[in-house]
């Protein structure tokens, strides 16, 4: 695929007030053999038929961050299907400690479906909370519409990406945490009844567990705090955590709730035995969205309310991370149009530029994004002979 | 597999080192064949006699050609205070940074319900044997931080409670996830030096 690096370069002595990729560049990554994007600190807006690539170019971004990006795909799905090479994702992105060099991809010498190895300045580094310093990413893509109307499942793991991103031992708790449920089921199921063992289990449980609810509590919180702060029309969204460990801290020191989790697990050893589940822990806590004006539970919201609340929550986030890391996070907001009114996008366009975040967003119609094209945002085409400039517009 | 070629067997072999891909391996069967008198007969040399001369410790689970161990016969080293490792990797880590003058007991893994690793597959019955015949006044728990680490680190000193031994643990600060053997000898001597009593 051929590469246009055509974008003005605008004056980059100002102080940052959000991190933004400046240059990206794919290699044998999904639908990309080779591609080089050229952007300044303003937001992107990406336009295309469908299947030409635009989520695939944001999902390269999302992986600049610790995790698996926002498709979650392994390695493997990554690697693009018609080259030979090992796929690569590299960008200089502006941070508050200047532009620097990130890079991930497939380690040539490793497996395919292997882990991904990660540069920082040209250095490899290996673990990922080092890619966590430089770069925090919030996104919202299509495959999250039914997140506020499914289980609580998604939310939960919603909120410990975005706890992640301030705590980065967040994500590895949430890890450990899950394997020590399955370490203790697994012993109630095989009915081991070595109290020694499985109150070593619930030990750790309790430790991790109130460490996770006390962080998920402390980011909604923050969030909660923030939510009005919106400039524009854009609707908000009233936030609850509802969860045992959660409420408790509330109401009595984090060791008392270590102890009460831990004794409520040993009494629920039998029942939880019998039901071959684990029935008490942060693992059951919802994060509540509602919506302010109607008073409604985001499940009975129609498709653009739900869309609008998760909008707002993201904005919440970015509000956060600006203020706790003094820089904006990039914005991924892949089809962000579709199901958003005339109005509602026109609101959101103002809460980004207000914001002063770097936004990515996607859609198939240029026409949509003109009003916040005029404002300032970068307009590129993507389509089967590459990524563009779009200098239609300007 | 009878018709792989002894290069492709051997290959094959060291590809299942751990730390070695199946790219490495055929580099360094290459490099072997390569060098025949300096390199590959001294390790054939070598390889043979750890197969037919090392041995598990009986005392402590160490690796060494005698039983007991060179560490266990060692007049020089402290006999009240024990160090509990999961694995030897992590014994040689321990005497690597010489912060640790005591004597050894390897469990030889961690509980894991899911991996199907039991009590009864670990050291433990010996562990306790040898705090019971009452020498050592002192345990540390040097076991990693994992969750794996810390539930049979939990599980040793309930065992070990009624005994009435002293039982402490590496002081915090060792990362979460962080295997022993992989700390500098620095982190780890802090680490022994700062350790805290079981509670
Ligand atoms: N590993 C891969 N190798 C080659 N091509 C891939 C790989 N993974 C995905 N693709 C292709 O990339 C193309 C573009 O995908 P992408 O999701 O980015 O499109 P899009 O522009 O977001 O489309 P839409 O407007 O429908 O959302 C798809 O046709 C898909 O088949
Ligand atoms: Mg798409
Ligand atoms: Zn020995």
């Amino acid at each position: 695929m051929p590469s246009t690096a055509a974008s003005p370069c605008p004056a980059l002595e100002e102080e940052p007030r959000a991190l933004a990729v400046l240059e990206l560049t794919l290699r044998a990554f999904r639908s990309y053999r080779e591609a080089r994007l050229t952007v300044d600190r303003s937001p992107v807006v990406l336009t295309g038929p469908n299947g030409s690539g635009k989520t695939n170019l944001l999902e390269a971004i999302s992986l600049l961050a610790p995790g698996r990006g926002l498709r979650r795909a392994g390695g493997g799905d990554l690697q693009c299907r018609t080259s030979a090479e090992p796929w690569a994702v590299a960008a200089h992105v502006e941070t508050s400690a200047g532009i620097v060099a990130l890079g991930t991809g497939r380690d040539p010498e490793g497996s395919p479906t292997g882990r991904r190895v990660l540069r920082v300045d040209g250095r490899p580094v290996s673990s990922q909370q080092a890619l966590g310093e430089h770069v925090a990413v919030a996104w919202i893509t299509p495959t999250m519409d039914r997140l506020l109307a499914e289980g609580p499942g998604a939310r939960r793991k919603l909120l410990d990406r975005l706890a992640a991103s301030f705590d980065p031992a967040h994500g590895g708790r949430v890890q450990r945490y899950e394997r020590a449920l399955r370490e203790r089921l697994r012993l109630l199921r095989d009915g081991v009844a070595d109290t020694t063992w499985l109150g070593a289990l619930e030990n750790d449980l309790a430790q991790t567990g109130v460490a996770i609810a006390a962080a998920r509590r402390h980011l909604v919180r923050q969030l909660q705090a923030v939510m009005p702060e919106t400039t524009s029309a854009f609707p908000q969204a009233e936030l609850a955590l509802e969860g045992l460990a959660e409420e408790a801290l509330d109401r009595t020191p984090a060791l008392v709730v270590e102890d009460h989790f831990r004794e409520a697990l040993a009494s629920a050893r039998r029942e939880d035995a019998a039901q071959g589940l684990s029935s008490i822990g942060p693992h059951r806590s919802d994060l509540r969205v509602t919506h302010p004006v109607h008073a409604c539970l985001a499940a009975h919201c129609s498709t653009g309310e739900q869309k609008a609340l998760l909008v707002a929550i993201v904005l919440a986030y970015t509000r956060v991370v600006t203020r706790t890391r003094g820089l904006a996070p990039l914005v991924l907001l892949d089809d962000i149009a579709a199901h958003l009114d005339s109005l509602r996008r026109a609101a959101l366009f103002e809460e980004l530029t207000s914001l002063g975040v770097q936004a990515w967003l996607t859609g198939t119609d240029p026409e949509v994004f003109a009003p916040f094209v005029a404002a300032g945002a970068q307009p590129w085409t993507v389509d089967s002979r590459g990524l563009m400039a779009d200098t239609l517009y300007r | 597999m009878a018709d792989l070629s002894p290069l492709d067997h051997l290959t094959r072999l060291l590809a299942r080192v751990p730390g070695l891909g199946p790219r490495s391996a055929r580099r360094a069967v290459l490099c072997l064949v390569k060098r025949r008198e300096t390199l590959l007969l001294p390790l054939m040399e070598a390889l043979k006699t750890v197969a037919e001369e090392v041995r598990v410790c009986s005392v402590c689970g160490n690796l060494d050609t005698r039983d007991p161990c060179a560490l266990c016969t060692n007049p020089k080293r402290e006999r009240h205070v024990l160090c509990v490792v999961e694995d030897v990797a992590d014994l040689w880590a321990l005497e690597r940074s010489h912060a640790f003058h005591g004597l050894y007991h390897v469990l030889g893994g961690t509980l894991s319900a899911l991996e199907g690793i039991r009590p009864e597959d670990l050291r433990l019955d010996s562990l306790t044997r040898r705090v019971g015949e009452g020498e050592i006044q002192e345990v540390i728990l040097a076991l990693n931080a994992t969750l794996e680490g810390q539930t049979t680190a939990h599980y040793v000193s309930e065992r070990l409670a009624p005994l009435g031994v002293k039982v402490s643990r590496l002081a915090q600060g060792l990362p979460v996830g962080g295997e022993l053997d992989y700390l500098d000898d620095g982190t780890l001597t802090a680490a022994l030096n700062a350790r805290r009593t079981w509670s």
